[in-house]
């Protein structure tokens, strides 16, 4: 008889990266040739202060497992102060997730500059791990049963 | 009408061959909506590559273009270009990264390819909501700025100006000429550093097209490539540069002495003072901390005697702002403190010196005019130099200093020349690599120099027998005998590796440029664009960059000379067409963008009861479009159809 292993859960991570900082961070980890887990999808954005939440829910609600928002750290901000924008509209965001009954550890907002290329991959590791403890979120069967 | 899209997976020889099954990826592409064609190909930014693409548009009516091969920030601009060479709109294009952030990031082919098809598909999907755009051109103002005075920053003055651009050189210091007009002599050819230094420094303080703007900095920066405009906080220096003749008599009347920051404290200069008597721009400075007249209200003698009627106690701080086209920072770099490394004992012993203090007393105008002399006075019998001081050590810095290993070697030249001392170079390596240098190493190698391999663990003074007796006992494991030596001399010489500039953090914030993990700026491209920065008109040169010596320096001013020529001689730029457009027929009026936007591009139309974006200022971040409740916000090019597609098309998979 065969015993069929369980396959591991790999979760689906929709990554909005920052041109500036995190895109680069992430370009530089794979130039220093870091290896780290392909989970997380990168979408490239001038800044993530043009990540709309919409665009997150958009993620969860369409299959996505997790959202990792990544910029630069605060006062490196291209664009000034985009990156305060973001973090203001990821805690109203949070609370958002909290009434969704969305744990809050399947968004992530982190600060990942230019040169952190080991830091981007340390990032997108823990993320994949805690999110791969956590479950598949289900959250499209959930609203296709609703609906 | 359904697009036509073409998609090419580049192998990129085996950088991304290897890792993803490229063929698989193209016949996967193939079975995208929309896709008419997909092909693999070895290296798709070559002109084969390029031809390829451009054929397809032209045989097969392709109306959109999806290349996955490497960063955006490695090819986007040459395949923008290559579409639009076969007479698409370049926006028409999209770009998937699918070496940085796939090939590259894991061994495992199955997963990369995997991760390939889905980056893919993400970019076709996307690709079908693109749209045509229009590059915006603007003109570039032809005058250039020039932070930083060092060597660096006076080659790409000179070179600038003399082609009869005008460039605004700001520096720090009361003088220009950096940490070069410091030095005794250079490596390896031992030219003096003054003879190469100051005409070019003359040159600097008399061109007509520069403008030197001394004891000044930088307090603001904005604009865009081409058009930028940077306040200049210009310091009182208390004499009326205009007036002053550069005569020198207020200096000899001062009745007052303080340490000298040039000397590094080993010499003395008045409260006011030039730095060297070589100083460009010639004015003296008043040192208001020190002077008699700001402490205690008293003397005054330098206006009594000064010819001209130069000194103006009443000067205050000015702010000028000038407008130019390109930037070039040559900020340099600082000395690593060696009174952090305890067990070297600087600042407690007496005898440990720094390089830098060593130049100055080997220097022939400097405190001892030339004499290499201890502290009490007498010449040393016994010197050791110690390399890596800061360097090439993780509880410091990680990075080699470059520099250090042959001005140590020059250090060693110098005692040998000017004393009877026995000299001990302490080396972990012996870094010998740039042209003649090798050759001075050999040279070196036969003036009865005693090397020993090892990093010094600690200098003291506690003597262990009588023949250390007095003496400093420099303790090291000689790696090469596998043994701990200490060997006792009188004097030691501690090659202080390089840094980033204490204001390193505020400098990179005024510019918005980035810095890499030694702290040091970022270029944009550590080979093909050196002096370049993500920054479009912003460039870098020297050690600002990273430790450099003086030739590697004057290369890179030269380059950033180059490369600022070139933007101003296009005379226009194109800019990103990448910023926000608002519906007006959505805009409700609520004013919630107005306030995010970082540039004030946003106004409210009153009559209209709606929001205008002025396109001339918008930068392109896109706050105001995530913002904007009612979604009457776009951001071109990164619309939200665009950015729901990819996220659309990650999540089916």
């Amino acid at each position: 008889m065969v015993i069929e292993m369980t396959e591991r859960f790999e979760p689906k991570i929709v990554g909005f990266l920052c041109k500036w900082c995190a895109y680069t961070g992430a370009d530089l980890a794979g130039t220093s040739r870091i290896k780290y887990p392909p989970n997380v999808y990168p979408i490239r954005v001038n800044c993530s202060g043009r990540v709309d939440p919409t665009l997150v829910l958009k993620a969860l609600s369409t299959g996505a497992d997790g959202v990792l928002i990544a910029g630069c750290h605060p006062g490196d901000c291209h664009y000034t102060n985009g990156n305060v924008k973001t973090i203001r509209r990821f805690m109203v965001l949070q609370k958002m997730l909290d009434q969704f009954g969305i744990e809050r550890e399947r968004v992530r907002l982190e600060w990942v500059s230019a040169s952190e290329g080991e830091r981007y991959a340390r990032i997108v590791e823990s993320m994949t791990e805690e999110i791969r403890a956590l479950g598949p979120l289900n959250w499209k069967a959930k609203l296709e049963v609703a609906a | 009408m359904a697009e036509k899209i073409g998609v090419y997976i580049c192998h990129c020889g085996t950088n991304i061959g290897k890792t993803v099954d490229c063929k698989a990826v193209a016949e996967y592409a193939c079975l995208l909506p929309n896709v008419v064609v997909a092909r693999d190909y070895q290296y798709t930014c070559s002109d084969p590559g390029q031809e390829m693409i451009k054929n397809d548009i032209r045989e097969l009516g392709l109306t959109r273009v999806v290349v996955a091969s490497c960063s955006p920030l490695m090819h986007e601009p040459t395949f923008r270009r290559a579409v639009e060479g076969a007479g698409l709109n370049p926006f028409l294009f999209q770009m998937a990264n699918i070496r940085e952030q796939c090939s590259w990031i894991t061994e495992d082919r199955e997963l990369a390819t995997a991760r390939a098809k889905v980056i893919v598909s993400a970019a076709v999907m996307r690709v079908n909501f693109n749209e045509p755009l229009q590059v915006q051109k603007v003109p570039v103002n032809p005058n250039v700025l020039i932070v930083g005075g060092g060597i660096t920053g006076i080659e790409a003055a000179l070179q600038i100006a003399d082609s009869g651009k005008k460039v605004y050189l700001v520096e720090k210091e009361a003088t220009i000429g950096g940490f070069m007009a410091r030095f005794d002599k250079t490596f390896p050819t031992l030219d003096c550093a003054a003879c190469i230094l100051t005409p070019k420094m003359v040159s600097v303080g008399q061109h007509p097209n520069i403008e030197l703007l001394s004891y000044s900095d930088v307090t603001d920066f904005s604009g865009y490539v081409g058009n930028f405009t940077a306040r200049i906080r210009r310091r009182p220096r208390y004499v009326d540069e205009d007036k002053c003749t550069g005569c020198g008599q207020c200096e000899q009347k001062c009745p007052l002495s303080v340490p000298s920051e040039f000397e590094c404290g080993l010499g003395k200069r008045k409260a006011i003072y030039r730095p060297f008597p070589q100083a460009v721009p010639s004015t003296p400075v008043i040192d208001r901390e020190h002077c008699l007249c700001f402490t205690k209200g008293v003397c005054k003698v330098c206006q009594k005697f000064c010819p001209r009627g130069a000194i103006d106690f009443e000067q205050e701080e000015k702010y000028v702002d000038v407008q130019v086209g390109s930037v070039i920072l040559a900020t340099g770099f600082d000395l690593f403190d060696a009174s952090r490394i305890k067990e070297y004992g600087y600042g407690r012993l007496p005898n440990v010196i720094t390089s830098l203090e060593f130049e100055r007393l080997t220097h022939a105008s400097g405190p001892t005019a030339g004499k290499i002399l201890l502290r009490n006075g007498k010449p040393p019998e016994s010197v050791a130099i110690v390399h890596c001081v800061g360097s090439r050590d993780l509880n410091y810095n990680e990075y080699c200093s470059r520099v250090c290993c042959m001005y140590s070697l020059k250090t060693a030249h110098l005692v040998h020349e000017k004393t009877e001392a026995k000299v001990y170079e302490f080396y972990i390596d012996m870094r010998a690599f740039g042209k003649g240098y090798e050759e001075f190493y050999k040279r070196l190698l036969h003036e009865d120099v005693t090397f020993i391999r090892g990093r010094v663990a600690e200098v003291t003074d506690v003597p262990q027998n009588l023949s250390e007796k007095g003496k400093l006992i420099v303790v090291a494991e000689d790696t090469l005998l596998g043994i701990v030596r200490r060997v006792p001399v009188d004097l030691v010489v501690l090659s202080v590796g390089l840094e980033p500039r204490r204001d390193v953090v505020q400098v990179a914030h005024t510019f918005r440029i980035s810095r890499s993990k030694d702290g040091f700026f970022l270029e944009k491209h550590p080979k093909l664009a050196p002096v370049s920065t993500a920054g479009d008109g912003i460039f870098i040169a020297g050690s600002c960059q990273g430790p450099k010596d003086i030739p590697d320096s004057v290369a890179q001013g030269a380059a950033a000379a180059a490369n600022v020529l070139s933007l101003v001689d296009r005379r226009e730029v194109e800019l990103e067409p990448t910023i926000a457009l608002i519906h007006e027929e959505s805009c409700s009026g609520c004013k919630i963008c107005i306030g995010l936007c970082p540039y004030n591009a946003i106004s409210f139309d009153e009559a209209g009861k709606r929001a205008v974006i002025a396109t001339a200022l918008c930068k392109g971040c896109g706050v105001c479009v995530a913002a904007c409740p009612s979604g009457a916000i776009e951001q071109q090019n990164f619309t939200g159809r665009q950015l729901l597609a990819e996220v659309e098309a990650i999540c089916a998979q």
